[in-house]
């Protein structure tokens, strides 16, 4: 039997994508079969996060419908084993998921692989929601951003009211706070809301940070999740979270600011003064 | 460059305070829309055993005959269905209170 988590944040472009792109990716490299899963109908992304997207041939909405199955629908990763990815349909229609036939799926994959990882659509409505709906555990991912932690709050609430296990009195979903985009230096000037404040207003454990980091575009300009360079801060981070979710200890890591000398804060390039804005 | 150099030394400074204004603000709204949330399954058991305890005073009833459900309408709203059944004259009297729980 499969865990399926789910990632989900209800704010658009926080790193739900990036994250599960990782996280799966992750959790196949430490030796567990896993399939991602893209939940966001109508816009695909993963495929390209993951360097697939010229490999599409059939997606969820065709397995859900029975047109294709599982087996086809299913690209398998060509640097990890263990690794597959369902795609999104690219179809304008909205309700091309039934909660019956997310099940069917879910309950296949589950006979197969040790972890489905749900990549959300964002929004609280019905996709949203059905990519929680099964979920036996949650990734929460926020910035540290007043509509981003607002959502996430609300999300929260979703998550413990509208799934299958609050539906059925089930141990509630397990919930995993993940600040992305996170930047130390911004939260020391008091510009950007610190973990702490994040951790006091969501009140939920934290799984790791993820900092902001140039290394994720240029990650997703060439079709690699970020967790396959460990010479960036935001693949390391991603490899602590995937180790941190499998039970180890590791500490927190690009939380704090590296500070600089008077005369290199006095001196600051043109650059870095707009990295910062 | 001067006047990069007079801004790097001064910004900290000025821009010291969002970070705890944004913190605060989230406090109050996510507390607000927190205790309205918990406030739509929460005071249904309560709901019923009051509307019982007053229909009592009126006429025999058992716990049975009234029933509270709260049914989601669409995103933004919430219907709340009372169903009393009053045995005496076996009639069915059904009330449907719409209320917005935004
Ligand atoms: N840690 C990070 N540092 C810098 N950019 C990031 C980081 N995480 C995500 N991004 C960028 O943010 C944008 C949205 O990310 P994405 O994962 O697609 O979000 P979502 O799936 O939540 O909409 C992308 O351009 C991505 O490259
Ligand atoms: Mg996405």
């Amino acid at each position: 039997m499969a865990k399926i988590i789910v990632v989900t944040s209800g704010k658009g472009g926080v790193g739900k994508t990036t994250t599960s792109a990782a996280f799966g990716t992750g959790l196949a490299l430490r030796g567990h079969k896993t399939v991602i899963v893209d939940f966001d109908v109508g816009l695909r992304n993963l495929d390209l996060i993951m360097g697939c997207e010229r490999r599409v041939v059939y997606d969820l909405v065709n397995v859900v419908n029975q047109e294709a199955t599982v087996t086809q629908a299913m690209i398998k990763d060509k640097r990890v084993p263990n690794l597959y990815i369902l795609p999104a349909s690219q179809t304008r229609d909205k309700d091309a998921l039934t909660k019956e036939g997310v099940e069917r799926v879910l309950k296949e994959l589950s006979q197969q692989f040790d972890y489905i990882i749900c990549d959300s659509p964002a929004g609280i409505e019905r996709g949203a929601q059905l990519a929680m709906y099964f979920a036996d555990s949650a990734i929460v991912v926020t910035n540290p951003e007043v509509s981003s932690v607002r959502d996430s709050d609300r999300i929260l609430g979703i998550l413990a009211s509208k799934s299958k296990r609050a539906e059925q009195g089930d141990t509630p979903i397990e919930e995993h706070l993940l600040v992305t985009r996170y930047s130390p230096e911004r939260v020391e000037r008091g510009e950007m809301l610190s973990l702490q404040d994040v951790q006091d207003i969501l009140r939920v454990k934290l799984l790791g940070v993820i900092p902001e980091s140039k290394s994720v575009l240029q990650a997703s300009n060439a079709g690699v999740p970020v967790i396959m360079n460990d010479k960036s801060e935001a693949g390391i981070a991603y490899a602590d979270v995937v180790a941190r979710f499998l039970g180890e200890k590791r500490p927190h890591r690009f939380t704090q600011h590296k500070r600089k000398g008077l005369l290199q804060r006095l001196f600051k390039t043109r650059d870095e003064e707009e990295a910062a804005l | 460059m001067t006047m990069r150099l007079i801004r790097n030394l001064f910004k900290p400074n000025m821009q010291r305070n969002s970070a705890v204004l944004a913190k605060e603000r989230l406090q109050i709204i996510v507390s607000h829309e927190r205790s309205q949330r918990s406030q739509r399954a929460d005071f249904l058991p309560a709901l019923q055993k009051e509307l019982i305890d007053v229909i009592a005073k009126y006429v025999h009833i058992d716990a049975e005959q009234v029933k509270v459900a709260l049914r989601q309408r669409d995103e933004f709203s919430s219907v709340l269905e009372l169903n009393i059944t009053l045995p005496e004259q076996n009639k069915e009297n059904t009330t449907v209170a719409e209320e917005e729980f935004v």
